[in-house]
């Protein structure tokens, strides 16, 4: 019990420590493809302890919530990751308290407070940010739904922990049609709500183009560091999700032993690498999309979702 | 063959019918006539997958045949054929007329689908246990998609792809249910793809000398003034 209690936190802490290593090793691989030397990987690091130690300015007009809604940005994530596969494959001491769906609904949260705090000050970007990224938000709700939906009807839970074995028991089930859609569905997801390059550009700092960006411009000091943490954080929950949960198991820890669960900690940032490696290509080889494209884009990766569900739904 | 070869194969005839489908719903919803042009390569080599993965699961030398005939013919000759006959115009210009925008034609065309599964399945059903497959409701599928895209798209080349993506979807579902039918029935079908292909593209490009340019929507008014339209929208 001991144990659990303590991998449980243990997995908390790696999402806490290692997401900004994860944005920090992007922009370097991302300036790397452009023939740049780029910062470097722990820049983010230095970023964020720059942050802390400066002053943190908060306008007289804004009420509670722009002083509250950095610790719930902050907050949420870390939560997610006591209930999420991190680096095990069985489930840990607070894995009971929420499903994948709870899991969204807490992500969901902390967007909900960011885009009430960019409205709160009277900064005419902050809105035009925040309406943007609902409108991104709720073209990728039914996407996330239909996935969720497939996802609970091939395995028959929404426990993730059920759900990450049922992809390679057996083997063959990895190459079920359902599954290569969903996952093709979810990486156009991630790169929707992690504000990446098809619909959005995390290192454009032109204030009139941002959708993610501009939610947070009113932040200084501490607040912008809890604020942009919490944002890398959020992007690594989502990556843990996806390729532990949908793509596949493997790497994880299955013994209950600090050595299993250490040894995890390599193997699933390897994981991510790899996955990053993937995103830079994605992200070299297309433009930012025109906004009122997105829209189309976020209807392929529904289409792709529905089609996963139609395959599942009719094959014998 | 054991258990759990016989249930990989199927899944990955399965993921490659799944594919196919997707394939066609990018054919509807893509904007440039080269990329319709990509995908429509793209489903034909994973027509010709399922058709040697379905010919591994059951063993019959006859589908290699046919896998083989359409890696040659879709592929590689039917764009060698357009880029002979067709005028290059169509592939430079970037954004081709839809009746539809492309959300609306994407929400129909995934009704469509749904549709072609209920009339799909009890079919196969009805034909035998052993034809229960992704491929007979996925060609049907892919086949009401094909005459989807005919019905929205205004130029030529588009119109062309929609009608090849209609002879995919309907081999698709040929080859789950005559496993053995013989190689030159297939034969005969490819040339006479080809023969399509050829005399569209010439059509086509009689079309773009009479009235400069190859989006057909604009011949539905007759009128004196949209050969001059047309010939504006030619330019770059």
């Amino acid at each position: 019990m001991r144990e659990r209690i303590l991998f449980n936190v243990l997995q908390a802490a790696v999402v806490l420590i290692f997401a900004p290593l994860a944005s920090g090793v992007l922009s370097r691989l991302k300036e790397m493809v452009q023939s740049k030397r780029g910062p470097s990987i722990f820049q983010p690091y230095r970023d964020l302890w720059k942050l802390f130690h400066k002053d943190e300015f908060v306008s007289e007009d804004s009420s509670w919530i722009f002083r509250f809604t950095p610790y719930v940005i902050f907050v949420t994530p870390i939560f997610v990751a006591l209930l999420i596969p991190v680096l095990t494959s069985y489930p840990l001491f607070f894995a009971f308290m929420g499903d994948m769906l709870g899991g969204g609904f807490v992500l969901a949260l902390g967007g909900f407070f960011a885009t009430l705090a960019a409205v709160d000050t009277a900064n005419p970007y902050g809105p035009i940010g925040a309406s943007r990224t609902r409108m991104v938000g709720f073209l990728a709700e039914p996407v996330f739904m239909i996935v969720f939906f497939t996802v609970s009807f091939v395995a028959g839970s929404t426990i993730p922990y059920i759900v990450q074995q049922k992809w390679v028991t057996p083997l063959a089930n990895f190459f079920a049609p359902s599954h290569v859609l969903l996952v093709l569905a979810f990486v156009m997801l991630i790169l929707a709500e992690g504000g990446r390059i098809p619909v959005d550009n995390p290192t454009g700092h032109f204030e009139l183009a941002m959708i993610d960006e501009s939610k947070s411009l009113e932040y200084s000091g501490r607040g912008f560091a809890l604020v942009k943490w919490g944002g890398q954080m959020k992007f690594f929950v989502l990556l843990c999700i996806f390729l532990n949960v949908l793509l596949m198991p493997w790497g994880l820890a299955s013994e209950q032993t600090y050595a299993a669960v250490l040894l995890a900690i390599p193997l699933v940032l390897f994981k991510i690498l790899c996955f990053l490696l993937v995103l830079v290509v994605i992200e070299s080889s297309l433009s930012k999309l025109r906004l009122f494209r997105i829209a189309e884009f976020l209807g392929a990766a529904f289409i792709t979702s529905v089609a996963a569900m139609i395959a599942q739904v009719f094959l014998p | 063959m054991n258990e759990a070869t016989e249930q990989l194969l199927e899944n990955l005839n399965a993921l490659a019918t799944g594919l196919f489908l997707l394939t066609a719903f990018g054919i509807v919803a893509m904007r440039q006539a080269r990329a319709c042009l990509n995908l429509f390569i793209l489903q034909s080599l994973l027509l010709a997958a399922s058709a040697a993965l379905l010919g591994l699961r059951y063993g019959s030398g006859h589908l290699y045949g046919v896998a083989l005939v359409n890696l040659i013919s879709k592929p590689i000759i039917v764009p060698w054929l357009l880029r002979k006959t067709s005028p290059a115009e169509i592939y430079t210009r970037r954004e081709i007329d839809q009746v539809l925008d492309i959300p609306t034609a994407l929400l129909i065309a995934l009704a469509l689908v749904i549709g072609a599964y209920f009339v799909g399945v009890p079919l196969a059903d009805a034909v035998g246990p052993e034809f229960r497959g992704p491929n007979v409701p996925i060609g049907i599928a892919v086949l009401l998609l094909g005459a989807f895209t005919l019905t929205v798209r205004r130029e030529a080349l588009s119109l062309l792809i929609g009608l090849l993506v209609m002879e995919n979807g309907a081999f698709l579902t040929g080859i789950s249910i005559a496993r053995d039918l013989g190689v030159l029935v297939e034969l005969a079908i490819a040339t006479d793809g080809l023969v399509i292909v050829f005399i569209m593209g010439v059509l086509v490009r009689a079309v773009q000398k009479q009235i400069g340019t190859t989006a057909v929507g604009a011949l539905s008014s007759l009128k004196e003034t949209t050969a001059a339209t047309g010939t504006d929208e030619a330019q770059p």
